[in-house]
């Protein structure tokens, strides 16, 4: 009696499976059988899609393979995934292996297209030179490296660059809020910062550091943002930095330090992004195109797509759009190319 | 006359309260893992299950934490199970069968038997790389599906061989006895005694490293699988993603609703492990009364 429960019970469970797999199958078939009709819904997309490139008059296809910085994932992905109601045969993989990782890919010739946060290193250019490849460096939006605290914070109303610097360095010796200044609470400084691996530490680590070294010590490191935000929001004596998206997604936890550069303290917004005078931890965010791939005419398509569509699709994703003059000169720099 | 001195009765008061608090800490390093999952699986119920929608399945993934699934990284997932389960299974119990029934008793043997042990215990970072260097460089089957599957491949593969070979050795030492004795070659006793009675434990191991491999990320990352995947591989040398990997991108996003997607892309990853393992509970169950 009790075996024949099992046995009933067990059919049940493989034919579940079955028909999960032949459904999942089935969809795949469908995809592959019925290119017409799945063109038919991605032409009509093509009108309401954010482009001011007209219908192709070719149809294209292949594969553009992009990989690199997590940061800059978000505004390729979205451009990918307009670039794909427009030309629906062309196939964008976009992975997330590191400003480092994409760039070791792209000096070997391995991919078209690298994400990055951060200006190539000369061992990378070198490294490309050595394979023979030729690279354009092409600039895609602004994000605004946000030093943030958390709303219980209620003494920090503004840091000057000299005090990031005493903050984050080893050097700096600052042990406690009142080394920073001296009218502000002996409690001590807790950090959160992204890993080192990272190219959001690397530039935070240029721009703030310069020569001096990064505090190790009672720093907490994490390659997950979210993390840092939950670390900094639950500290009211804690400070981090990350992506202005970050920020902006938890203004109800966190405060935005307004930065001093030597003209005056200003807070990261939208506005003091684009204008460029969230000064200095404004980056730009790149990629990096092979020269050689841009004879392959869905590349050279895709890439124009993508600064035609940079400025509103950056926006979507928490970065800011550049003025139109800087994607202008990018335009230049691509037609050029071909 | 008194039995038990006052001595004894305390003797066996405090056996008793020994007992008693034992009790009562094995009861609490219970709760502690039940505990936490249970809170684990609350909180991610919680969250994710009002995005449950079959969009999930049908969409690929997007901007928009509205119109984004995981149609890719579901059918990526379930093509690495369709590579890895034969091709595991095939490897795995052909080695175990090698070193239980065929494989002369010696040094070598033991060394053979030390090593996959302890690649049982590797991270599974290293397979990652092992896979990138072996599969995606060497061989240059490029960063794509086949790569993911074979790295895969590997990762479980001393998982099955110490299972099957648990399970072959479970076999009585009579069986294969009586099978000698009619006459049967090595392969007719292995193949018509011994392995259908080891069967059942074969197949559990083989589902649940199925089900460890369709957890990782790590190593997928590394030979390349892609987070934005918007089309299904055609051919085994296509660009592909996974289920985790979804989920890894979607939970790190700033917006909450990504991570609110990430909830319900967990409740779905649960859900086919959770299938998994009753399979598994079910085979065993099921060839075992055969027995």
């Amino acid at each position: 009696m009790k075996s024949k429960t099992i046995k009933g019970f067990a059919t049940l469970v493989m034919a579940a499976v079955l028909v999960f797999t032949a459904a999942c199958g089935n969809n795949n078939n469908k995809e592959a059988n019925q290119p017409s009709n799945s063109n038919a819904p991605a032409a009509t997309n093509s009108a309401n899609a954010p482009t001011e490139s007209t219908e192709p008059e070719v149809k294209l296809s292949g594969e553009i393979k992009i990989d690199g910085s997590s940061t800059v994932f978000p505004v390729t992905e979205a451009v990918a995934e307009e670039f794909r109601k427009v030309h629906p045969d062309v196939r964008v993989p976009v992975g997330v292996s590191g400003t480092g990782g994409g760039m070791k890919q792209f000096t070997a010739g391995e991919i078209p297209i690298a994400n990055a946060s951060r200006p190539m290193k000369d061992s990378e250019a070198e490294a490309a030179k050595a394979a023979g490849i030729e690279f354009t460096q092409i600039d895609v939006a602004y994000d605004g490296l946000s030093v943030v605290v958390s709303q219980q914070n209620d003494f920090i109303d503004h840091l000057t660059v000299e005090e990031l610097t005493k903050i984050f360095s080893v050097e700096g010796n600052a042990v406690n809020w009142s080394d920073i200044r001296a009218e502000w609470p002996s409690e001590p400084i807790v950090i959160f910062s992204p890993g080192a691996d990272s190219g959001t530490y690397d530039y935070f680590a240029e721009v703030v550091l310069e020569d001096a070294n990064m505090k190790t010590e009672g720093v907490t490191f994490s390659e997950d943002d979210n993390t840092l935000v939950t670390g900094v929001a639950g500290t009211p004596n804690g400070i981090g930095y990350f992506g202005y998206a970050y920020y902006e997604e938890n203004q109800d936890t966190l405060k935005a330090v307004p930065i001093d550069g030597g003209n005056g303290a200003v807070a990261p917004t939208f506005d003091t992004i684009k204008d460029g005078s969230y000064t200095p931890l404004s980056r730009e965010l790149y990629f990096y195109v092979n020269n050689a791939e841009m004879a392959r005419p869905e590349v050279a398509e895709f890439v124009k797509f993508y600064i035609e569509n940079a400025s509103e699709l950056a926006g979507e994703v928490g970065y800011v759009g550049m003025p139109q003059e800087a994607y202008d000169e990018q335009l230049a720099k691509i037609d050029a190319l071909k | 006359m008194n039995i038990f001195h006052d001595a004894n009765r305390k003797q066996i008061a405090n056996r008793r309260v020994k007992d008693k608090s034992l009790h009562m800490i094995f009861l609490l390093a219970t709760s502690v893992g039940i505990i936490a999952l249970t809170v684990l699986l609350v909180d991610i119920i919680i969250d994710g299950w009002s995005n449950l929608s079959p969009d999930l399945f049908t969409n690929f993934p997007s901007r928009k934490a509205e119109d984004a699934g995981m149609k890719s990284g579901l059918v990526g997932s379930m093509y690495i199970m369709l590579i890895l389960v034969p091709l595991s299974f095939i490897l795995g119990v052909g080695a175990a069968i090698y070193l239980e029934e065929y494989a002369p008793k010696n040094k070598l043997t033991r060394l053979i038997q030390l090593n996959i042990s302890t690649l049982a215990g590797v991270p599974s970072i290293v397979y990652g790389i092992l896979g990138l260097a072996l599969f995606v460089r060497m061989l240059s089957l490029q960063k794509s599906l086949i790569s993911g599957a074979l790295t895969m491949t590997l990762l479980v593969l001393p998982i099955i061989i110490v299972a099957a070979q648990e399970a072959i050795r479970a076999v009585p030492r009579s069986r294969r006895d009586a099978s000698f004795a009619l006459g049967a070659t090595k392969w007719q006793t292995v193949s018509r005694s011994v392995l259908p009675s080891s069967l059942p434990g074969i197949l559990t191991g083989v589902i649940l490293a199925a089900s460890r491999a369709i957890g990782e990320t790590a190593p997928l990352i590394i030979v390349g699988a892609s987070t934005y995947v918007a089309f299904l591989p055609k051919s085994l040398t296509d660009a592909f993603t996974a289920m985790p990997i979804q989920i890894y991108n979607w939970i790190s996003r700033p917006q909450v609703a990504f991570k609110d997607l990430g909830a319900s892309a967990i409740i779905i990853l649960l859900a086919i492990l959770i299938l998994l393992n009753i399979t598994a509970v079910i085979i065993r169950n099921k060839y075992q009364k055969n027995i």
